[in-house]
């Protein structure tokens, strides 16, 4: 029987956390990120506010040519055609939470795992740092902290006190702003509500001017995803990986001259 | 009152060899002289042993340093980037499990198919597998982001029950390294009891007390060398498969994952041959230098290089093989992926691949094919070198170009010194070790080496000579 939003308030009034059994089955909800590439300009506004929101740290310039940047979402940029008729081509590109993730299995200690909201959470404090999941995620979208995380100033004095602080030696990733979902839900549950549809959304999908990100439940046909979540445009990243990634892209529209 | 400090001036003295009374008895003469030629190395010590040691010790100490500067720094001083999370740790760890296979493969695999000679070879071998395994085994705790929480991946489960995920191939590999090290060092052992008691029958002071717990109160009774050869016997069949499990466990971190390159079924495969390989270039390397360093030139014979000189050409001709099956199955899949990985491999790393396949296929074929080369000791030091520096290029070629070329992210990867003096210590550290037990084992093994001059003999019927040998299981 699937976790509803209606049982988990029954239980959170008779005081009682899911069981395990309940806990594995398949949750109500399902989140979802639909990019539409026709719409993306490649500011990499979403890349700025992920960083803020998330507290991902600054490396320096030395570090990032090495290729140790920390994005966990990153605006991939393909350059098509050659001189003139040169296209460039944006595409955003963050942690799919993959229903068949590659990184989870390979994981020894269950610092990432699946969680019934079919998110591929990630336990810092449980990491190790054996960067298996960073080998084997074809999207290479994990990001492991090599040294101590540093904020340049004055980023250090605008940390989010709801996302936790990384150590230097784990793996970290875009989480689909989980703190956001659970603020979301804590409000919701203090209202006596269920969560209202589009009620909130991710940081980057907050930030891109042109609307090209957005964010909701695929399971709730209220939230405005559903709309475009079936559009005949979306694909998806390296389909051939059989990853069955939970973010979604709509083609880009061709016009002609 | 004695000065408390008197068996310390005087220890050296007090551990000399007791002088043996040797009855008139050609054969107990004999015997005689092989203890005392086999004991030689532990009890007596040169300024080369020591020099040798604090070699090897300053070595394996700047890796220390280095290693100590990546606790307080992090991972972020070695080479590693994105995508290429493994890298030199993981290529150290493969090198070193597999030169760790030499032991079992003389010991076991060599006694189950009755090969005589082997018996000379077994104790160098053995402690060579015992202390390349525990240089391979720090690698992988090494390499870990948070070093000082490398417990959460040994199979047992936390204070919540929560045990450490059985999905992922490191945690295969954890136990497999353990049980590898505890049977390799359970099988050493119980070989090394009745010299043990040898040892302590011949030995005064500290070395008399060591010898004595060592031996387990060895007395050489019927009855337990009844028992010895029971569980060598049992050992020898037990190990096998540990060794197998091993080295494919090694096979399937790579094989398991998704990355185009290490997605291979012939890994498990390929890997118990690549180490097969290395395993016997490191044997005939640890052989040259024990016979010249502690003068064993009368019990390492000629033959025993030639024997593993011939092992080690068809080796080769085997590992040559799953070497081109590896490249040819990622070509017949037509997987793009796959196949442009192997463009990679075949233009960017061409001249690594020539390295390959010069020292790992062109030395060995070329020097081996000849029974001169294989029965002089100093050539075939480096037709060992030259294998082993094959399989270490081959090692770098298996970990870092899959992983830099990525399904979406592409890198470049150069170790920094750092990384280049961690690998230089874990052979500082080996040889370390090695030296070390040197001192404490005889590194020929005494009854071994005896109990072949007794089981086996020349027989002369009519006018041939006949080889008898007598077999174990005709003993107990």
């Amino acid at each position: 029987m699937p976790l509803t939003e209606k049982r988990l308030q029954e239980m959170k009034k008779a005081n009682r956390m899911p069981t395990l059994e309940e806990e594995s089955t398949p949750y109500e909800r399902k989140w979802a990120i639909v990019i539409d590439l026709d719409r993306c300009t490649g500011c990499h506004a979403c890349e700025a506010a992920c960083s803020m929101e998330n507290n991902v740290p600054t490396v320096g310039p030395e570090q990032a040519y090495l290729g140790r940047m920390h994005q966990w979402i990153r605006v991939e940029r393909y350059w098509e055609g050659s001189y003139p008729n040169v296209k460039a081509r944006f595409m955003p590109v963050l942690c799919q939470q993959c229903d068949n993730a590659p990184c989870e299995p390979v994981c020894p200690v269950y610092a990432t795992y699946h969680n019934p909201e079919g998110l591929n959470a990630m336990a810092y404090n449980r990491c190790v740092g054996t960067r298996y999941c960073g080998n084997n995620c074809p999207y290479s979208v994990r990001m492991f902290n090599w040294y101590e995380p540093i904020w340049d100033e004055p980023l250090d004095q605008q940390l989010n006190p709801d996302v936790t602080v990384r150590e230097k030696g784990v793996m970290e990733k875009c989480s689909f702003c989980i703190q956001r979902i659970r603020r979301a839900e804590e409000k919701a549950d203090a209202e006596g509500r269920d969560l209202a549809p589009d009620e909130f959304t991710t940081a980057c999908a907050a930030a891109c001017p042109p609307k090209a990100i957005t964010f909701g439940n695929v399971k709730d046909s209220r939230w405005s995803i559903n709309q475009i979540y079936n559009d005949p445009r979306r694909f998806r990243l390296l389909e051939e990986a059989g990853t069955e990634p939970a973010v979604v892209y709509l083609k880009e529209v061709e016009q002609d001259g | 009152m004695s000065n408390p400090f008197n068996w310390l001036k005087n220890w050296q003295t007090r551990s000399r060899i007791v002088p043996s009374t040797s009855p008139p008895d050609p054969a107990h003469t004999a015997a005689a002289q092989i203890n005392d030629d086999l004991t030689r190395n532990v009890v007596e010590t040169g300024w080369k042993w020591w020099a040798v040691l604090l070699f090897f010790a300053a070595v394996a100490g700047l890796g220390v340093l280095v290693v100590c500067d990546q606790f307080y720094e992090g991972i972020g001083i070695f080479g590693n980037r994105r995508p290429e999370y493994w890298a030199l740790p993981i290529i150290n760890f493969v090198f070193w499990a597999g030169v760790a296979l030499s032991g079992t493969m003389i010991s076991a695999i060599l006694r189950l198919v009755h090969a005589g000679w082997r018996r000379e070879l077994t104790r160098m071998t053995e402690t060579l597998t015992l202390c390349a395994l525990a240089v391979a085994g720090l690698f992988p705790l090494q390499h870990l982001g948070r070093n000082w929480v490398f417990f959460w991946l040994l199979p047992y489960p936390n204070e919540r029950q929560l045990w450490p995920s059985y999905r992922s191939p490191l945690l295969w590999d954890a136990s497999a390294i353990s049980v590898y090290l505890a049977t390799s060092f359970m099988f050493w052992y119980a070989g090394l009891l009745p010299d043990f008691a040898v040892l302590r029958d011949r030995t005064v002071g500290w070395r008399h007390q060591l010898y004595s717990y060592l031996c387990l109160g060895w007395r050489g009774s019927d009855k337990e060398w009844k028992r010895l050869r029971a569980l060598s016997g049992i050992m020898t069949v037990l190990i096998i498969p540990v060794f197998v499990s091993l080295h494919t466990i090694v096979g399937w971190d790579f094989g398991m994952s998704i990355v185009p390159g290490w997605h291979s079924s012939i890994f498990a495969p390929y890997f118990v041959c690549g180490a097969l390989y290395s395993g016997c270039g490191a044997v005939l390397i640890i052989m040259c230098l024990v016979r010249a360093a502690f003068h064993l030139q009368k019990y390492i014979l000629p033959k025993h290089f030639d024997n593993i000189g011939k092992i080690l050409f068809s080796i080769s001709l085997l590992w040559f093989y799953f070497f081109a099956g590896d490249a040819w199955s990622d070509w017949f899949t037509n997987d793009p992926n796959h196949v442009a990985w192997l463009r990679f491999m075949f233009t960017g790393y061409r001249w690594i691949l020539a390295t390959i396949m010069f020292f790992g296929i062109v030395v060995p074929f070329v020097a081996l094919s000849f029974q001169k080369v294989r029965t002089s000791p100093w050539p075939m030091l480096f037709v060992g070198l030259s294998v082993n520096i094959a399989m270490y290029t081959e090692r770098i070629t298996v970990v870092i170009p899959p992983a830099a070329r990525d399904w979406l992210t592409w890198g470049d990867y150069t170790p920094t010194w750092e990384d280049v003096a961690v690998s230089a210590a874990a052979v500082g550290l080996f040889g370390f070790l090695y030296t070390l037990l040197t001192k404490f084992v005889p590194i020929v093994s005494l009854w071994e080496h005896k109990e072949g001059l007794m089981t086996e003999g020349e027989e002369l019927t009519g006018s041939a000579h006949l080889q008898v040998v007598v077999r174990e299981e005709a003993i107990s």
